[in-house]
């Protein structure tokens, strides 16, 4: 293969990892702008929809399209639900404090590694494409589902931005972002709003798992990896803003997607971490971000 | 003087456990006291100053390599690779410092835990030479100090003894200090011992470079008296261990570490009768600790009924 339709294989390939970094970083990032809470746990709630995908595509009989449609919905809402009863339990009281939560997500995350582990095994399980039609281009075929996930996530962060701009629920979680004290002096429940935000990021975590596990297979230990990534992201694109997480999203996708596919996995790693961490030594506030 | 009595009554009664423990678990015990150097260093930071690292596997992978690959690649002995791990360390920890206390608080804990893995990628990275995950055996003829073969039991408990006596009545003379309490302060008050004179940034630095003293020991003291060096020992696991026990014993309290890394060895070795799942242990450790006792076991006793506990 010449060096441009190889180039290009590589740019689609990051195009995917970017996509479905984009749907687990907004949830981290909303986290985080919201409630001031840095969540370790974040992958295993990623891994969790992932695992769950599975579970329920074995469970539901039927052709894989109306088996994966059940899954997309399913898996997503019961994450939500666990991480809402997270925040219920722990989160809040420890009343957000930003040190306590990150031990106590680090608690939860071998918490949750544990169970998937214990229930689920040590394998890795294939879930079926919903559908298995390829592109077919003058150098290479290309997965449809692959190209399918890349739209997915676009529209679902497309809504996410509509919900965020122009719905009340979506307003009063700004409000509560910007002066939680305020925003409770106006009679918001800032409880509810801070167990929906938890619930919502996770549940973000969660589609990206259930898209990706048709090509990656469903493992307990896969939440690492996208977490670390996630990290990367949302503290390149600034912390908090959404915007700067998408734009970041794409450029560590894609350069992920390139320097893997013409160097080494490790190779990009590294730099991707050494990055983050320089980014935050001298540059806190994110590379897109105007202010803190 | 009565902090001073009851650590060296400690040390002395650790001294004697050969003779009523089995070879087994006195070599676990061995293994608990170089763990709880670690987590000593770990309380430096974190206990006394305040920083909150989640990247001091990198402080522990540094003296374990430091130690390990000199004795591998040249046939250094016993006593100048563990100077070379404790060297490691104590560089290392600096250098993290210098670019990491620039941020504070949750930055901090997020730049302290990207170095560490940028750091643990990196002896991956280079397989050929560190072994990568799996590591390398370290020689036998490197694992010979004064004579005596560290791979041995006796020699490698007293070798363990040496360094957790040492390391703890150090950690009790500097806590007392002066220094110690300026530590405390920058913990307690950052912006008020700024005003008091006090440089935070040269005061945290030390600290933090203490700290990776201990860790370098720890890691070099393993790799000789346990024989053997590896990535694993850099993952993101090896950071969050010695937080578990410093908040389990006490942050801040000078037997919190080795209190809580004695009881989380034996809460894992009891629990394995029952279950597997060690993770989720560890993980429910953490969670019940943050929620209801914040303070450890020996802060909890510190508040309560022993005010003068150090």
């Amino acid at each position: 293969m010449a060096f441009g339709p190889f180039l290009l294989l590589a740019l689609m390939e990051g195009l995917v990892t970017a996509a479905i970094l984009a749907l687990a970083a907004s949830g981290l990032s909303l986290v985080f702008g919201v409630m001031r809470v840095v969540n370790v746990a974040h992958g295993e709630f990623y891994m969790l929809g992932a695992v769950l995908a599975w579970a329920v595509t074995t469970m539901i009989p039927g052709p894989p399209a109306m088996a994966f449609l059940a899954a997309v919905l399913i898996a997503p809402l019961l994450v939500a639900a666990l991480a809402a009863a997270a925040d219920g339990l722990i989160l809040k009281r420890l009343n957000y404090d930003p040190e306590a939560t990150i031990v106590a997500t680090i608690g939860l995350l071998y918490i949750l590694q544990q169970a998937a582990l214990s229930l689920y095994g040590p394998n890795a399980n294939p879930v079926a494409a919903p559908f298995t039609w390829r592109i077919q281009l003058p150098w290479f075929g290309y997965s449809g589902y692959k190209l399918f996930v890349v739209l997915a996530a676009i529209l679902v962060l497309l809504a996410l931005w509509a919900f965020m701009t122009r719905t009340r629920a979506g307003l009063v979680m700004r409000a509560t972002q910007v002066d939680r004290t305020t925003a409770q002096a106006f009679g918001i429940n800032v409880d509810r709003v801070y167990m929906g935000t938890f619930a919502l990021g996770a549940g973000l975590a969660a589609l990206a798992g259930v898209l990706i596990v048709p090509v990656q297979q469903a493992q307990y230990l896969m939440g690492h990896d996208p977490l670390l990534l996630s990290f990367i992201v949302v503290i390149i694109g600034g912390l908090g803003s959404l915007r700067g997480t998408l734009i970041a999203a794409l450029v560590i996708g894609l350069s992920d997607g390139v320097i893997s596919m013409f160097f080494t996995p490790t190779l990009a790693k590294i730099l991707a971490t050494l990055l983050v961490a320089m980014v935050l030594v001298f540059r806190p506030q994110g590379l897109f971000g105007a202010k803190a | 003087m009565k902090p001073w009595i009851l650590h060296i009554a400690l040390i002395a009664v650790l001294a004697t456990a050969p003779l009523w423990l089995s070879p087994y678990h006195a070599t676990n015990l061995a293994r608990i006291m170089v763990l709880a150097v670690f987590a000593m260093g770990y309380n430096l930071a974190f206990g006394y100053t305040g920083l909150l690292s989640l990247g001091h596997a990198l402080l522990l992978a540094a003296g374990m390599y430091a130690a390990g690959l000199p004795a591998q690649l040249w046939g250094w002995a016993a006593g100048p690779a563990f100077i070379a791990g404790i060297a490691g360390g104590g560089l290392i920890a600096a250098a993290l410092g210098l670019l990491a206390l620039r941020t504070a608080g949750v930055s901090f804990m997020i730049v302290t835990l990207m170095f560490a893995q940028a750091g643990y990628l990196t002896l991956l990275y280079f397989a050929h030479v560190t072994g990568g995950e799996d590591g390398f055996a370290v020689v036998s003829s490197g694992r010979v100090l004064l004579g005596s073969d560290l791979s041995t039991d006796t020699p490698r408990f007293l070798a363990a003894l040496t360094i957790f006596a040492i390391g703890l009545l150090a950690s009790l003379a500097l806590v007392r200090s002066p220094f110690g309490r300026t530590m405390v302060a920058m913990r307690e008050n950052e912006e008020r011992s700024r005003m008091l004179g006090y440089n935070p940034f040269t005061v945290k630095l030390a600290a933090l470079t203490l700290s990776g003293l201990y860790a370098g020991a720890a890691g070099a003291a393993y790799a000789l008296l346990f024989g053997y060096v590896g990535a694993s020992f850099a993952t993101i696991q090896y950071s969050i261990l010695p937080m578990l026990y410093v908040l389990m014993g006490g942050a801040g309290t000078t037997l919190g570490p080795f209190l809580g890394a004695l009881l989380m060895f034996a809460l894992i070795e009891a629990a394995t009768v029952l279950t597997t799942a060690h993770q989720f242990i560890v993980g429910a450790a953490l969670v019940v600790l943050i929620l209801f006792a914040p303070k450890g076991i020996l802060g909890t006793i510190r508040e309560r009924w022993l005010r003068w506990l150090p």
